[in-house]
């Protein structure tokens, strides 16, 4: 979870310049005022931590069993009783959609995580080391952006065998060459700022510059990529599932919902369209959240 | 010029080499144990393959041999155009590539001309109209386009176009009609990724002096829009070109699964589901060699429209891909 806990927690304010500590109070307050001022971002902020915690406690928000079929129930509209209607076999929609929440924020959580990390060693070692390792890193990193992330993920798939855990492995894989670029840039624009300069000729040894001022300094523009990206995984995640590579069917997975409703979509489009419009909702949200963190870093 | 050329063409050559290599070792290498995928393939049936089985296939597709030849012999065969047999189709990859491309080829090309259509169109109404709430509106659209998955737009428009009104055929791979449901799913993503673009490019040009300057004499807005802004808005959209077929390329493996078209997404959906690892390897380099080629033509075409490329060096090809800000978007 702690991925997500980054994105979420409180807003992560402007890089924090050891130099002037009531100047970064000051304006993280200013930031978080401008951020109160915006009812889209807080509508999608919300939205966002709902999903999360019907991910984590699904029962908070729907009580029944996932699993519990109701001949007689079979294929109802959207009503009251039944929020998203109800599947072939009488399932409840809405608490099969909740209850799948868990295995695509897992694996959502898991993908953004592998990428940020792996992205992070890699554009941390290319822009600090320079020279050789720089340009061979940003090859590498080059021919994997040469192949379509998703086929990329197909080909990861193939070789690790279906499942949530191996579809979130392949989409993060695709996911590292956009952080290891952007944490790359960024540590090549702070390791030349005359406060790392200083602590450098003040003795500090290359680990403590990179953990105490490099990375610290670092942050902005990767968190607002892993916003951006988690709803990048979230499409690609649902679509591996979608195709039927995800997890095998007495689970449910966002994707896998959708495309179990595809053979009703004459007789009982709901089955498709709501769980869709839930997702496509999801990402939109994720997409605003981390355009306004962007604008708020660039106004600053 | 030549020299740039020639250096330009020397990379795309290195990058297909490099990304064979990565679908080598990520199909070859990374499996435990790729002979029991492909047993379970080639209808080896229940229960556990005799050693006999095991052996035969070992010897078919060289895995007793040290992984340095392995990869030289498929290298080779790969240069020949020769990716190896299907192994749940049973027929040479190749020759079920080049039978699958055409119909893939038909749509992406429809998809892209949709793309450049709806992309364009939006970036300049949302430019061009001068009331607020509209205006903010249509800022806002191409993020929508973005965020919903690709099955969901195509299960809509079949729900809509298809079952409510029936102007087209719900699926099927026959005749033109049944191009256009299939296209536009697939070109509303993209068309989304390109109006960010041509909005942003636009938005700045129209900051700029000269369009102060030709407003001061006396042009229409509307020329200005075109022959000032939209020029010099969408030479760099250009670069995001090959971004915008590998998209097309990834889609059509949703699409043509949602509306069963006959193509080389469908075959891939079908190859994965298999763990045909060979067709896998054919469809992931006959992709990166498309995209690679856009990129090349782009790159080529580019200093022919805009000179200036040429004397500000290489480190243009680089920072282009940032330029978007939803560009992983899949």
């Amino acid at each position: 979870m702690s991925a997500a806990d980054i994105e979420l927690g409180p807003v992560p304010g402007p890089s924090p310049d050891p130099a002037d500590r009531d100047g970064t109070a000051n304006r993280s307050r200013q930031t978080l005022r401008a951020l109160l001022r915006r009812p889209g971002f807080l509508l999608a902020v919300l939205y966002v931590v709902l999903v999360l915690v019907s991910a984590v406690a699904p029962r908070l928000f729907a009580p029944g069993d996932p699993t519990r079929t109701v001949p007689k129930d079979k294929l109802l509209s959207p009503s009251l009783d039944h929020l998203f209607g109800t599947d072939e076999l009488g399932r409840d929609l809405f608490t099969r959609m909740v209850h799948g929440s868990a295995l695509s924020v897992e694996a959502t959580v898991i993908s953004v995580g592998l990428a940020v990390v792996a992205g992070l060693v890699l554009g941390v070692f290319a822009g600090y080391a320079g020279g050789w390792v720089d340009s061979l890193l940003m090859r590498f990193v080059d021919v994997l952006l040469a192949i379509p992330s998703l086929l990329l993920a197909l080909a990861i798939v193939t070789a690790l065998g279906f499942g949530t855990v191996n579809v979130a492995i392949a989409v993060g894989v695709g996911l590292t060459p956009g952080f290891a670029r952007i944490t790359r840039a960024e540590v090549l624009r702070v390791k030349t700022l005359p406060y790392v300069e200083a602590a450098r000729s003040s003795g500090a040894g290359r680990t403590r510059i990179l953990a105490r001022h490099i990375l610290p300094n670092s942050w902005g523009p990767v968190v607002v990529l892993a916003v951006l990206d988690f709803g990048t995984a979230i499409l690609a995640v649902s679509s591996l599932s979608f195709l039927g590579f995800g997890a095998p069917p007495p689970q449910s997975e966002w994707g896998s919902l959708v495309s179990a409703g595809r053979t009703y979509l004459v007789t009982s489009p709901w089955l498709t369209l709501l769980p869709g419009l839930a997702v496509g909702a999801v990402v939109y949200a994720l997409n605003h959240i981390g355009k306004t963190f962007e604008e708020i870093q660039r106004w600053q | 010029m030549v020299q740039y050329t020639v250096r330009r063409v020397a990379q795309a050559v290195g990058v297909l080499w490099a990304a064979y290599t990565v679908s080598f070792v990520v199909l070859y290498l990374l499996p435990s144990d790729p002979v029991s995928i492909l047993l379970n393939q080639s209808g080896g049936g229940a229960g556990r393959p005799s050693a006999e089985q095991v052996a035969r296939i070992q010897e078919m597709y060289g895995f007793d041999d040290p992984v340095l030849v392995q990869y030289l012999t498929h290298l080779v065969d790969a240069l020949r155009l020769d990716f190896g047999q299907s192994v749940s189709l049973g027929q040479p990859v190749t020759s079920l590539l080049v039978d699958n491309l055409p119909p893939t080829l038909a749509l992406a090309a429809v998809a892209l001309l949709l793309t450049l259509v709806i992309g364009g169109g939006l970036a300049f109404v949302a430019t061009y109209v001068s009331w607020r709430p509209l205006r903010t509106f249509l800022h806002r659209l191409p993020a929508v386009g973005v965020s919903f998955p690709t099955f969901w737009v195509g299960l809509l428009l079949i729900q809509l176009f298809s079952f409510s009104l029936g102007w087209f055929p719900a699926t099927g791979s026959d005749g033109v009609s049944t191009l256009f449901l299939p296209a536009l799913a697939m070109s509303l993503p993209t068309a989304g990724i390109l109006a960010q673009v041509l909005i942003r490019g636009l938005d700045d040009t129209l900051d700029q002096a000269h369009i102060t300057t030709a407003r001061a004499k006396g042009l229409s807005r509307l020329r200005i829009h075109t022959k000032h802004a939209l020029k010099n808005a969408s030479l760099p959209a250009l670069t995001i070109l090959g971004l915008l077929v590998g998209f097309t390329v990834t889609n059509a493996v949703v699409v043509e699964t949602i509306f069963s078209r006959l193509g080389i997404g469908r075959l891939a959906q079908q190859a994965v589901l298999a763990q045909d690892i060979p067709l896998v390897q054919g469809i992931v380099v006959l992709a990166a060699f498309a995209f690679v080629l856009i990129n090349l033509v782009v790159d080529l075409v580019y200093p022919l429209l805009d000179p200036r490329v040429l004397q500000r060096g290489p480190s243009r090809s680089r920072d282009r891909r940032e330029t978007p800000d939803t560009l992983e978007l899949v």
